[in-house]
This record gives structure tokens, sequence and C-alpha cells, in this order.
């Protein structure tokens, strides 16, 4: 009798236990995460914009700089997001690959996509949720929304053009002409691919932007670009 | 399983309760600083890409 209440107590302790646990798992998951991951791209923002006001490059010429753009190394940030609609002070770092790791530090650049503003297709994923989760609102954005992407050369603005949702095979989302594989790429397109709906994996939100226009950093962003967007949430 | 725990801290009440309080801090940490990192990749709710195969 007495071995059966101390079992009885024993497994009722593991499975509190393991409550405890899975609780303190989605709290790290869902604001650990975020709390880390905010601080750390921010840290990113701060060294990218001061790497970026170093000259030397945008008298270059913009052909170079694509040019070293384009070797930049798996995993590190090379450009900074800016989207009005998310906020005016929104920013995020932009890394070279989409894996789980690059992914927890900022925006990832589909390896093999164009650059920003190259013909073709710049293609980012983000996080909706957890890591700072900078696509959180993707599915606010709408079209002619404003997307800079600011690169040590230049200022790259984008519109938001239309969005899809599909299963996460739908590669042909990032191919060189959005939707279309194999077409031979005239026009500079960015693609955004998040997940869908919030906290599952069974979709993805996928928004498409058409390049408005390359301005030379030493040019500077018109105030107008940055404008945020009347009934934005932020 | 925790009362034989309770029972092998040394002291008086207050220094277990202390002693607990510092175990259970030591656990949360270990699970937010290397557990947690080292499982979330296998979690299915934070995916964000396309790809051929296996998504993630």
């Amino acid at each position: 009798m007495r071995g059966v209440r101390w079992g009885v107590r024993f497994v009722g302790e593991v499975l509190i236990t393991a409550g405890l646990l899975l609780f303190l798992f989605a709290s790290w998951e869902l604001w650990w995460t975020d709390v880390t991951a905010n601080r750390e791209q921010a840290t990113t923002i701060q060294a990218l914009e001061k790497g970026f006001a170093i000259g030397g490059l945008p008298e270059r010429g913009n052909q170079e700089s694509m040019a070293i753009l384009t070797k930049v190394p798996f995993g590190q940030a090379f450009g900074i997001v800016r989207i009005p609609r998310f906020g005016a002070d929104y920013a995020r770092p932009v890394l070279q690959g989409t894996d789980h790791d690059t992914l927890t530090k900022g925006m990832g650049h589909y390896v093999g996509t164009a650059f920003p503003g190259q013909i073709g297709n710049f293609a980012l994923a983000g996080h909706r949720t957890t890591y700072g989760r900078p696509l959180h609102n993707i599915d606010l954005l709408q079209k002619g929304d404003i997307i800079v992407v600011e690169t040590k050369a230049s200022y790259v603005v984008y519109a938001v053009d239309r969005h899809v949702i599909v299963t996460p095979d739908h590669v042909d989302v990032i191919a060189p002409v959005p939707q279309q594989p194999g077409a031979k790429p005239v026009e500079a397109w960015m693609t955004m691919t998040a997940c869908h709906p919030k906290f599952s994996a069974t979709q993805r939100y996928v928004v498409f932007a058409k390049l408005l226009k390359v301005i030379p950093r030493a040019s500077g962003l018109p105030s107008s670009f940055m404008a945020v967007p009347v009934g934005a949430v932020h | 399983m925790y009362g034989p725990l309770w029972r092998l801290l040394p002291g008086p009440w207050p220094v277990k309760a202390l002693l607990a309080l510092i175990l259970v801090i030591g656990v949360v940490a270990v699970c937010f600083l290397w557990v947690f990192p080292a499982i979330s990749p296998y979690m299915p709710f934070n995916s964000y890409s396309v790809q051929s195969g296996t998504p993630r």
C-alpha cells in the first residue's frame, strides 16, 4: 500500500514537472527569443549603419559595389530593411543565408537569388513569430507600401505589389520572375516569405514588391519614402 | 521525488528554501541557455522559408 502511494506521488510529480517545463519552453520561445534577438538585431543595425557611413564605396560606382555585395559570405549581414508600415523606426538586418541560426539574427537572403536592386528576385525569409519576429505583421502590407533596402552603396526602394499564401514547397515564389519559374527576368523584384498562419508551418505568407528606385547613398534617402502610411498600427 | 530532495538539502528551512530557489534558477538557466536553443530548430511552429524537400 505504501509502495503504491509512493508510486502515484512520483508519477504525479513527474507530470507536474513536465507541465512546468513545457510552460517554461513556451515562454522561452515566445518571449525570451524576442528579447535576445531584438537586442542582437539592434546591435547589428548599429554596426551596419556605422559601416555604411564610412565612405569609400559610393564613388567607385554601383557596378563595383554590386560585385562586392555578391561575394558576401554565408551568415554575414549586408543590408538593412526598413518598412514604414511597420513603424518609422522599424529596421531589420539582412544576412546571407536562410538557415536556422541566420534567421535568429535578422532576415535571411535566399542564396542564389538576386541582390538588392538587381534584375531578378531579391528574396528574403523572416520569422513571423519568435526570434524578434521581423515579419510579424507581413499580412498588414498593402499594395504600394514602401520597402527600403539599405546597402553600403545605395537605398533600394521597392513598392509592394501583391501577396500569395502557398504551401512551403512553392519555391517558384523566389524564382527570378516570381511565380514564373524558368522565365527570363527583365525586372527587379523582391520577395519576402514568412510562416502562415502564425505559429504554424502549414503555409507561407509571401509578399512581392517591385523595384521603384535605386538611390545612391551619397544622394540620401528622401524622407517621403519613410513616411508611415495612414492607418499603420504602430 | 521532491520530498527526498527537500530532505537532502542541509540546514534549517530558510536555508533549504534558499538552496531550492537557487536550484530552480539553475535549472531554468540551463534550459534557457542550452536545452531550449538546441531543440528549437525541430519545432514546427516557427518556419519561414520555401524550399523543395523537407521545409523547416
